[in-house]
């Protein structure tokens, strides 16, 4: 599964809208994730077998779960690890790809050539499914499922970086500047590092949303934290068993994930529209 | 000149005999190398925490799967069975790896075949038919909503709407005919969502290119312009998302099996990981490898009849739009 | 009458009138010329005359006439019966204006496709043919099986040609139908045009190039800033043109030849026998020329002839595999061309739109570029103000970014740049071909004082004529990767000694012609 879309923006007031809608949805999450504390109504591990599957009230505004825990404040306290986990993985996979990909770009013929052939095989395949066949590897658990998925989003920063670099080493005006004088590594600094940053950000969100769906998709399986730990995929695993009698149960977490990486995409995707606009 | 042209031919076929081999070899390469360095002792992993053996029976079921050998030794003979077409025997079920995977192949294959077929046919509808700013901007906002949800949650919606509910469809079951439906549904959506955008793109990219204003200029309608010249632009940069299509597919496959409680790979994979079944992940792991290696070969030789430009240099120019970003 | 008649074509676009008042005739056999500079409206006129103005604008005419009938208020599917049968288009560069996914027989049927479906199997291929023939297109049978990227460029635009005559207009709109051509290629398509005209077609040729229109058109219609501002017969409007606007243009083309004498100084850069190869191609084959300062040496040829290899193996970026390059007295090579020396030689690239960082404003450009020549801090920004007041560019333009400067502009800042670290060679790859001719003679004349002021030597590589007429004292001409004529300009316009450098000038309208 991916968030990452190939779409553009065009209609202007369309863009503000959606902007700030994604802006608010972020500053939620972002809300939860650091103070959950602030958010939540309840303590999310506290059970209550008696108040158990209930739909949403007043009381427990997104019901309660099969061992009576307030969902709401499970998908509150869930926000932290899952995005986390996405900010983490593509920070990760950020460093690690620019480094790579910058170096590939200038490093002999059968190097890149190698490098490249082996990034192009892990980016045939979608994130989750890399991170699913590093899991395998590992073995389960949260601390392999954040591995795996750091793992699988380093080949699209590789990617990009290399692309940027070339093109961007090759560009007239860096030509230019090397002919007026200016040392080749300052030149690479001033004109061409700058170009690949800002290519690899834009590409950055986008990416942290594909990273909280694959993420969010191990954990589903079964494969990353385990109970009591509140956590989006894996609350949604438990909902699925009571789909029939309780259905809020798997409905809002999977709801709060959606949001999530909907609202980044928007960010992301208006960020690189403008870029795309500035010509850089 | 037919001589010429038939040494080309099984040049190429060569060429293709060889990536495929060195795909395959890298694939298993890549596995054996990684289950040997990742710490711990296969047996006791596969035994678990809580077995009580003694070391004589570790060491017993060490040296009946060949562990007590040296690296190079297993590395040879691991890679003799693979020629074989051996992939070695389950941990867990004592059964061989090919039969174990070829035996849950089938319904997944059937799964995932029908859900390509279903979103290529959403795909291509939505891309001809939504025209006009406001339903583009409609339609990119669907996608992008439904490439967002994890498809495991839109697989428990429609669950819970369509079987629960309304009852329509059978709520599990790998029997039934119409037990497939929703499954396929669920795993068809984001692909379509994907798929859709990248033609929807290809047809406005190659709407706003200057030959499409020769035509126009021809007297050519609306339907002439799309059928025979701007969707056979948009197609190149679908066929060339085919590989990644198919691994969206098969990953998919493994959440929505496990959903909608379906026999498949999905399982398989999915004991195998939690057991630590080496020898079934490394077959799966292979098996991914496979499909990679055949799609893209068939990729490689559809594209250039599309786009006659990158007939010269097929290999070197893959254009690949196969990062959606 | 039929051919084609407007009166009163009016074009608004969000931001006022673009198109004001055109009124233009064309009776078949003739062919009817639309000039004007960049944004004059001349391409916006001729897709009206074709119904397909861009979303967005709206359009009226007080009357329009195509092949006797009435074309105003036309819906879509009436204009589409018109588009491809009583008029056609022809447009600028047929790599991107056929379907480059499809073959080019398969685009030449077409039309006949779409306004006789009845024509089928062996006579829609026999139709094909036919129109390949009829604009000479060599072995047509097998052209029309290729695709457009495996056929050269002038056999390209006689495939687009083909294509929109194949249904038999009345009324064939060119618009800038050459400008992607090389000057020789150029020629020949412009006589095919001509003599689609005096077949019976009514032609409405659109361009830029005065030169061009020279050759084709029996009328001349100026527009400026969406007004006609002159009409005629080409030959009177070129000789004696009335309004400014005209007179502006039509000087910009006719450039007097400098006539400044040799200086008898010795060359501050030499070539001897330099060559460079590319894998098995040989881009520049054993040429050898000189440089004095203050004076121009031009590089003349068509695209492949190597002269871009050149400049670069003079600027040092390259590396030549034979021969010797020195610069001032002392061999140059990419490996002296550092520090302090790499200062002295100065490129200015051919695409305006790539040479500046769009990132960065143009003073901070600027102040690099000073700063690599030593300028220091305090004294920058004084320094920036400077050198735009050189190139005549306003110290307000150093706060502004590329994206906001036309393609003059823009240039002038690239100049600027390569001035800032005060080379003793300027190389130059042409770097007025995209631009305007007014902006052009303007750019020229500035080139003209710097070398003054500062005793600069230009290496000027250009594939147009007049522009080295306008610039040089000595030129050579290159034709796949070797000289084939050298000398003064006055000598080589004169008595030029190879064929190719005949047809360059005969291409050119300088010189006799060859045929």
């Amino acid at each position: 599964m991916t968030a990452v879309v190939a779409g553009r923006h065009r209609t202007r007031p369309g863009a503000v809208v959606a902007l700030s809608l994604a802006g608010v949805v972020l500053a939620v999450i972002a809300l939860a994730a650091v103070a959950p504390g602030l958010l939540a109504t309840h303590d999310p591990l506290l059970t209550d077998v008696r108040a158990a599957l209930q739909p949403p009230s007043a009381a427990h505004w997104f019901g309660t779960d099969q061992s009576g825990r307030d969902v709401y404040s499970r998908v509150v306290f869930g926000a932290g690890r899952s995005v986390g986990i996405g900010l983490l993985a593509t920070g990760l996979a950020l460093v690690v790809g620019v480094v790579v990909g910058s170096l590939s770009a200038v490093a002999p013929r059968w190097a890149d050539a190698a490098a490249m052939r082996v990034v192009d095989v892990l980016l045939a395949f979608p994130e989750f499914l890399v991170a699913l066949l590093v899991v395998a590897v590992l073995g389960p658990g949260p601390a392999n499922i954040a591995v795996a998925v750091t793992i699988a989003a380093v080949p699209v920063y590789v990617r990009l970086a290399r692309a940027q670099t070339r093109s961007l080493a090759a560009a007239e005006h860096v030509e230019a500047a090397r002919i007026i004088g200016v040392p080749a590594v300052v030149v690479h600094g001033r004109h061409v590092l700058p170009g690949v940053l800002g290519a690899v950000s834009v590409l950055a969100t986008i990416g942290v949303g594909t990273s909280i769906l694959a993420a969010a998709g191990l954990s589903f399986l079964g494969l990353g934290p385990t109970e009591p730990t509140p956590e989006w995929g894996l609350m949604l695993s438990a909902g699925r068993n009571l789909l029939l009698q309780a259905p809020w149960v798997a409905v809002f977490p999977g709801l709060a994930i959606t949001a999530t990486v909907v609202s980044v995409s928007v960010v992301g995707r208006i960020l690189r529209a403008r870029s795309e606009e500035r010509g850089a | 000149m037919p001589r010429s042209r038939s040494r080309a031919l099984v040049t190429r076929l060569g060429g293709i005999v060889a990536s495929v081999v060195l795909v395959l070899w890298g694939a298993a390469t890549l596995a054996f190398v990684a289950f040997r360095i990742i710490p711990g002792d296969p047996v006791d992993v596969m035994l678990g925490p809580q077995a009580q053996v003694s070391e004589a029976v570790k060491a017993g079921i060490r040296s009946e799967l060949g562990l007590d050998r040296p690296v190079w030794e297993q590395y040879a003979a691991f890679l003799g069975r693979l020629v074989r077409g051996d992939l070695g025997e389950s941990y867990q079920l004592r059964l061989p790896v090919t039969e174990v995977i070829g035996r849950q192949l089938g319904p997944t294959l059937q799964l995932s075949a029908l859900a390509l077929g279903i979103a290529i046919l959403l795909a291509v509808v939505t891309a001809l038919l939504v025209r006009g700013r406001r339903g583009r901007a409609v339609a990119a906002g669907v996608e992008l909503v439904v490439l967002s949800s994890p498809v495991f949650w839109t697989g428990l919606v429609l669950l819970s709407v369509f079987s629960f509910q309304l009852g329509w469809f059978p709520v599990s079951g790998g029997r039934d005919a119409a037990a497939i439906v929703l499954p396929a549904v669920t795993l068809a959506l984001p692909v379509a969502a994907l798929l859709s955008q990248v033609l929807r793109d290809g047809i406005e990219a190659a709407e706003r290119e200057p030959f499409l204003l020769t035509v126009r200029a021809r007297g050519a309608s609306r339907r002439r312009e799309t059928l025979h010249h701007t969707l056979r632009h948009a197609s190149v940069g679908g066929a060339t998302l085919a590989a990644y299509l198919v691994g969206s597919l098969l990953g998919g496959a493994v959440l929505v099996e496990t959903v909608f409680a379906r026999p498949g790979l999905g399982r398989v994979t999915l004991t195998a990981i939690t057991d630590r079944d080496l020898p079934v992940i490394t077959g799966v792991i292979l098996l991914s490898a496979l499909v990679f290696v055949v799609v893209n070969t068939i990729v490689d030789l559809v594209v250039p009849l599309l786009d006659p430009r990158l007939q010269s240099s097929a290999a070197a120019l893959r254009v690949r739009t196969g990062v959606p970003a | 009458m039929s051919g084609v008649r407007v009166r009163g074509l009016r074009i608004d676009g969000p931001e006022g009138a673009i198109v004001r008042g055109l009124d233009l005739d064309v009776a078949p056999g003739e062919c009817v010329a639309i000039v004007g500079e960049s944004g004059a409206g001349k391409s916006l006129s001729a897709r009206a005359l074709l119904g397909l103005v861009p979303e967005g604008l709206s359009w009226s005419t007080e009357a329009l006439e195509i092949d006797g009938a009435s074309a105003q208020s036309l819906t879509e599917r009436d204009w589409r019966r018109l588009r491809g049968r009583r008029i056609a288009l022809v447009s600028q560069d047929a790599l991107v204006s056929l379907d480059p996914l499809r073959r080019v027989g398969a685009e030449v049927a077409e039309p006949i496709r779409i306004h006789e479906p009845a024509v089928r199997g062996g006579a829609l291929v026999g139709r094909v043919h036919d129109s390949l023939r009829r604009v000479a297109l060599p072995e047509p049978e097998r052209r029309a099986r290729q695709y457009p990227h495996e056929l050269s460029g002038g056999l390209r635009q006689r495939a687009l040609i083909a294509s929109a005559l194949s249904a038999t207009p009345a009324v064939l709109v060119a618009d800038e139908p050459t400008t992607a051509l090389d000057a020789t290629v150029q020629a020949r398509v412009l006589a095919l045009l001509r003599r689609i005209a005096d077949d019976g077609v009514a032609v409405v040729f659109i361009s830029h190039d005065l030169g061009a229109v020279a050759r084709v058109a029996d009328r001349v219609v100026v527009m400026h800033e969406g007004r006609v501002v002159e009409t005629g017969v080409t030959a009177e409007v070129l000789a004696s043109p009335r309004d400014p606007v005209t007179r502006e243009l039509v000087a910009a083309v006719s450039h007097e030849p400098l006539g400044r004498a040799p200086r008898a100084d010795a060359p501050i850069f030499t070539a001897e026998g330099i060559t460079k190869r590319f894998g098995e191609r040989v881009a520049v084959d054993d040429v050898s020329f000189e440089v004095r300062r203050g004076r121009t040496l031009a590089v003349v040829g068509e695209s492949g002839s190597g002269k871009t290899t050149l400049a670069r193996l003079a600027v040092g970026v390259t590396r030549a595999d034979a021969g010797r390059l020195r610069f001032d007295e002392r061999d140059w090579t990419p490996g002296v061309a550092r520090g302090a020396d790499r200062r002295r030689v100065q490129l200015v690239q051919q695409n305006p739109w790539g040479a500046l960082d769009p990132r960065w404003s143009v003073g901070r450009t600027l102040a690099e570029a000073a700063a690599a020549g030593g300028v220091p801090r305090a004294a920058r920004r004084s320094a920036v103000a400077a050198l735009l007041d050189e190139v005549g560019l306003s110290p307000a333009f150093a706060r502004r970014r590329p994206a906001q400067l036309s393609g003059g502009q823009r240039q002038r800042v690239a100049i600027a740049r390569a001035l800032a670290v005060s080379p003793d060679l300027l190389v130059l790859d042409e770097p007025v071909s995209a631009l305007d001719a007014s902006v052009r003679a303007k750019i020229l004349e500035r080139l003209l004082d710097l070398q003054r002021e500062r005793d600069l030597a230009m290496i000027f590589v250009t594939h147009d004529l007049d522009v080295v007429a306008a610039i040089a004292d000595d030129v050579i001409v290159m034709k796949d990767g070797r000289v084939v004529d050298q000398g003064t300009v006055s000598c080589v316009f004169a008595a030029p000694r190879h064929p190719f450098t005949r047809e360059l000038l005969a291409a050119a309208g300088l010189g006799t012609p060859a045929e």
